[in-house]
């Protein structure tokens, strides 16, 4: 479905990407894992379109998104959960919800897409009108990836969905993104907490100093001597 | 002394006073709502932005007083004209400096005024103009008179604030502005074009500046100058709600006429106006977030 090939890219004259391909097809999650700095934001926001790529090519059912305006990929398919969130914070999360259903062509399905994220999480419809930023990391995160999600995307892309918070919520985050992918869905993730993100994705690149390194199932990467030493500390 | 302040509080043209100040704080935040849109949403202050509406003006008073248009339509008009002129700003002057340093946009807009202002000397000349058009007064009791242009203003500004208040949070591009100014950069995401909204703010924030200018030509004289009558008060208002916040300048906006009124009733009309500055820079001390932030 994602097809990512060669792409490199970064911020002004420092390059953060080098030359990294993978692809997702349709119905699988895939995480991307590596060390802090290794460029897997990067890889984020170059599929979303938030910063350009410097060369290669990314296609999204074979049509290239790097030909396409920034603003218009999110109409192509692809939902971005962003890092740390980024919720409207002195916006209602209805407002917030709304904001995900910007483009013309989503908003006639409005109330169907709400009532799909109030299913999917009901604490979001008891919080409806509460002020985003002002609800707890976890409501946060529930409230991001419903935004994203009002979009009917094919594939969600989430960055860092457990940082910043405390381990009791990062266990209710992971399992939020296995009820996304029991909707079906297709996930790409961003993760530091190998070990759980490896439980719920089906393969894993990993990235190292903007570099492809490796690549694998999730079985595989969980046995592999080298990936226990460098991400779980074993 | 004391027994004639009293009878001063109790008499019928205090009453009336007080009446004129509230249709004075009309006028002034319909003046002050396209400023604090515009910083709201882009987080750059137009220094010109009196000097956009003495544009306006200026279209109205050709469109009308020369060429012969029904003053309604001139008005409309005009409002067309600084929409345009709201745009062509942030199109050729903000765009660039979104990323620039607050005080080089400041200058910017500084030097925009003096443009406008030079501008308008070069092409109308310096004399005062007259629209020509008065609705005359409405004479409430014998004694008490209230002007038609101040009764006008007063209910279109507050017009303006419920259309411009249900816009915004009720539409999905009055969310999209509201969102923008609380996190520009992934607008992205959501699918908007961040460029296209900001060109839709500024030629919003430039209406109302027209709207704002069809009600001031009835009232007063045309000059390049005018801009300058005006233009601090506006900002004053602005500043002491509480810059962006279009609540709060609202509210300012009658804090300052009845400042300015009251103080005018009781000494002369420029004494009340030192009473109102002065309040000002106090407020600014105790309250230097605007007098209706929030304290978070």
């Amino acid at each position: 479905m994602l097809n990512v090939q060669n792409v490199s890219a970064g911020y002004g004259k420092f390059q953060a990407l080098f030359d990294v391909s993978l692809d997702v097809g349709a119905g699988e999650a895939v995480a991307v894992i590596g060390p802090n700095g290794a460029g897997k934001s990067t890889l984020m926001r170059v599929i979303s379109g938030m910063i350009p790529a410097m060369a290669g090519q990314i296609e999204m059912e074979h049509k290239s998104i790097l030909d396409a305006p920034a603003h218009k990929i999110v109409g192509m398919g692809i939902a971005h959960v962003p890092e740390n969130r980024r919720l409207f914070p002195r916006m209602t999360v209805e407002d917030n919800l709304r904001m995900g259903c910007f483009m013309p062509q989503f908003r006639e399905r409005f109330e169907e897409r709400r009532s799909f994220v109030y299913d999917l999480f009901p604490r979001m419809k008891e919080r409806r009108d509460q002020i985003a930023g002002t609800m707890s990391g976890g409501e946060q995160q529930m409230c991001a990836i419903g935004r994203a999600l009002m979009s009917d995307p094919k594939i969600l892309l989430m960055d860092e969905p457990s940082a910043g918070l405390a381990p009791v919520v990062v266990h209710q985050v992971f399992d939020l993104i296995e009820k996304i992918r029991s909707e079906g869905l297709t996930v790409l993730i961003v993760e530091q907490n190998v070990r759980q993100v490896l439980r719920v994705v089906d393969r894993a690149y990993i990235l190292e100093s903007g570099k492809l390194h490796s690549e694998g199932t999730s079985d595989e990467l969980l046995q592999s001597k080298e990936i226990q030493k460098s991400f779980m500390g074993v | 002394m004391m027994a004639e302040f009293m009878d001063g509080l109790f008499s019928i043209f205090f009453v009336e006073t007080l009446i004129n100040a509230l249709l004075l704080g009309g006028v002034f935040a319909l003046l002050s709502l396209g400023l604090n849109l515009i910083f709201g949403v882009i987080d750059v202050v137009w220094i010109c932005y009196a000097e956009i509406i003495m544009l306006g003006m200026y279209a109205i008073f050709f469109l009308h007083a020369e060429g012969g248009m029904p003053i309604i339509l001139a008005a409309c008009c005009g409002i067309g004209v600084t929409a345009l002129i709201g745009w062509l700003t942030h199109r050729f002057v903000i765009g660039y400096l979104l990323q620039a340093e607050p005080i080089n946009q400041l200058l910017a807009t500084g030097g925009l005024l003096f443009f406008f202002q030079g501008a308008a000397m070069v092409v109308f000349g310096i004399e005062f103009r007259n629209v020509g058009v008065s609705l005359g007064s409405l004479s409430v009791t014998e004694d008490i008179y209230l002007s038609w242009t101040r009764l006008l203003s007063f209910v279109l500004a507050t017009l303006t604030v419920v259309v411009l208040y249900l816009f915004l949070s009720r539409s999905y591009l009055g969310a999209a502005i509201r969102a923008i100014s609380q996190d520009r950069e992934i607008m992205i995401l959501m699918g908007v074009d961040t460029k296209k909204l900001y060109l839709l703010t500024s030629a919003i924030g430039g209406g109302l500046a027209g709207l704002a200018a069809a009600l001031l030509v009835l009232q007063y004289d045309v000059h390049p100058f005018i801009g300058l009558s005006f233009g601090p008060i506006t900002f004053m208002i602005c500043v002491m709600g509480g810059l962006g916040n279009m609540v709060g300048g609202f509210l300012a906006a009658f804090v300052f006429s009845l400042l300015i009124t009251v103080g005018g009733y009781f000494a002369e009309l420029e004494w009340g106006y030192v009473m109102a500055f002065t309040f000002f820079i106090a407020a600014m001390f105790a309250r230097p977030k605007g007098l209706f932030a929030r304290n978070s």
